[in-house]
């Protein structure tokens, strides 16, 4: 790797915990982003003579905040700037300001700032949005690429959520920038897990033309799971959700044929799926596993961690998967969890017995397409062709992606 | 004589890493890795899983005291390790207080191996 992209990579690890303190000082996501930048740019100016100093962060949110401040100076004042050596010279500083920052510190900035991007007057959507902006530091090109749409309407998507969240600062309900107690920490620990968990889903959701794009939101969600079990590393949900992350993961290069058609999880080539992925993932699982204290990441990582283990489809412990089902019912209700249920009753029992899982489900899932597809597709083994096809023909109506669509074509086609 | 090198480096910055960039890595030490082997110089190595993965067993106390994360005490200095074939982490945390018995105090951190590499070489 050469200098320019060593210190790339220095500038990304650091951007979180450097772009949360700078929003600690000045309570403005454009203002903290914009000191950001500046700080970067006088890095790669000045590390390559000097080296990186030994704690990045510290370094850039110095340098940023002293930049930011002489700017609303001037713009206050019209004062003259002072001299540029007085700015670069920061040797000393440098070790003081480090000296300041405890991890806690860290800690609490990085919560808060992910936490900003969970604020609940956004909708889902503008809350990734917004975390892969300021938390990851995508460009707004990359992230409506990822969200398919165009970059202005992206950039009009980020301006309405940060809007949206200064007006909430200002008024009741706001942003509080205090550190949590534990309490509320506990609370927003969650909102943070869901919000990376949606984060994984748009990638990990996209299918045929549009993985290569999203699959890097895929990494992105892994990364930030990563980083916030370094800060709370004894929370077991945060290990079942970033195993979670990681096993599904795993199985990407086996997901999609090469013109993209899904390739169920029967049929993947395991060979494929990534072993060192899988190891982390089943390690991450067996420490939250220690602690007793089960929850919907850690029983859905344990469903996907039974999958990982079975070398071949006809080696998977579907008894087992159908108690974690039932266990995930009871913890988070919903029939979604039950129609998920239903795949494995149909392996341990039998079409019939799935169907009559499935058929009541109708009148809440009338409008979610896997219930149509299921629906069919168990039809189907029981010969009830008309029926079947109905069935195909809803859930081909519902068909998100090109790839779900030509998925249920490939059905209709083997019954006619 | 077999000399131990342990690797160290600044985890937030190797887990920025893009796959590229990672694999760009790995290509590289494979060559060194493949040169070494020839030489009959590779002994066994091992990459590491991140230390979010790791279990630190702290002996100093009984029963042992089992903590989340990595070993971080810089007090006290590597003075050896194992590469254990366990089914389980269960399985190594129960090999780890055995040897805590014949060997009290101080800590064995337990973390997953990523790539292990027998090499083939002798002492």
């Amino acid at each position: 790797m050469d200098a320019a992209r060593r210190i790339g990579a220095v500038l990304a690890a650091a951007r979180p915990q450097a772009l949360a303190a700078l929003l600690r000082y000045f309570r403005d996501l454009d203002l903290a982003e914009e000191a950001f930048q500046e700080a970067c740019l006088r890095a790669l100016k000045s590390w390559p003579q000097n080296g990186p100093p030994r704690d990045p962060a510290a370094w850039l949110i110095f340098v940023g905040r002293n930049v930011a401040l002489d700017g609303v100076r001037r713009q206050a004042k019209q004062t003259a700037l002072p001299p540029e050596d007085v700015l670069s010279d920061t040797g000393d500083a440098e070790a003081e300001a480090a000296a300041r920052l405890d991890g806690a510190h860290y800690r609490d900035d990085v919560l808060r700032l992910l936490f900003i991007c969970c604020h609940p007057e956004l909708p889902a959507t503008q809350q990734v949005a917004l975390a892969l902006r300021i938390v990851s530091g995508l460009s707004v090109g990359q992230i409506a690429r990822a969200f398919v749409v165009s970059e202005a309407a992206m950039e009009q998507r980020l301006t309405r959520a940060k809007a949206r969240i200064a007006r909430a600062q200002a008024g009741e309900g706001g942003v509080p920038f205090e550190p949590p107690g534990p309490v509320e920490r506990a609370e927003r620990l969650g909102a943070v897990a869901a919000m990376l968990y949606l984060v994984f889903n748009e990638g990990y959701s996209a299918a045929g033309d549009a993985t290569a794009a999203r699959d890097p939101l895929c990494e992105e969600a892994i990364r930030l799971a990563r980083l916030l079990l370094r800060l709370f590393p004894s929370e077991p949900e945060i290990m079942g959700l970033t195993a979670l992350m990681l096993l599904q993961h795993a199985r990407a290069p086996a997901r999609f044929t090469a013109d993209g058609t899904v390739i169920l999880l029967e049929n993947q080539n395991r060979a494929l799926w990534n072993r060192a992925m899988i190891g982390e993932g089943l390690a991450l699982l067996d420490k939250a596993m220690r602690h007793r204290r089960p929850g919907a990441y850690q029983v859905q990582a344990a469903i996907a961690a039974l999958h990982a283990r079975a070398a071949t489809a006809e080696d998977t412990d579907w008894a087992q998967i159908d108690l974690l089902y039932g266990t995930l019912e009871i913890m988070t209700p919903s029939p979604v969890v039950t129609l998920n249920r239903a795949v494995a009753i149909s392996k341990l029992r039998g079409p019939e017995a799935a169907l009559a899982m499935v058929e009541p489900l109708g009148e809440r899932l009338s409008d979610y397409f896997h219930y149509h597809g299921l629906r069919g597709a168990l039809l189907m083994q029981l010969g009830r062709k008309a029926e079947a096809r109905a069935g195909f023909m809803a859930a081909i109506s519902l068909a998100t992606t090109p790839a779900e669509a030509a998925h249920i074509r490939s059905h209709l086609d083997a019954l006619a | 004589m077999f000399y131990a090198l342990l690797c160290y480096h600044r985890e937030d910055v190797v887990c920025g890493w893009t796959k590229e960039e990672d694999d760009a890595v790995m290509t590289r030490l494979g060559v060194v890795h493949e040169r070494l082997a020839a030489a009959g110089k590779l002994g066994p190595a091992a990459r590491l899983l991140p230390t979010t993965a790791a279990t630190t067993l702290r002996k100093d106390q009984d029963p042992p005291l089992i903590l989340d994360g990595p070993f971080a005490e810089t007090k006290e200095q590597l003075l050896g390790f194992y590469v254990l074939d366990c089914e389980n982490l269960e399985e190594a945390l129960d090999i780890a207080r055995q040897l805590g018995v014949a060997n009290p105090g101080g800590c064995y951190e337990v973390r997953p191996v990523g790539l292990f590499l027998d090499g083939g070489a002798r002492a």
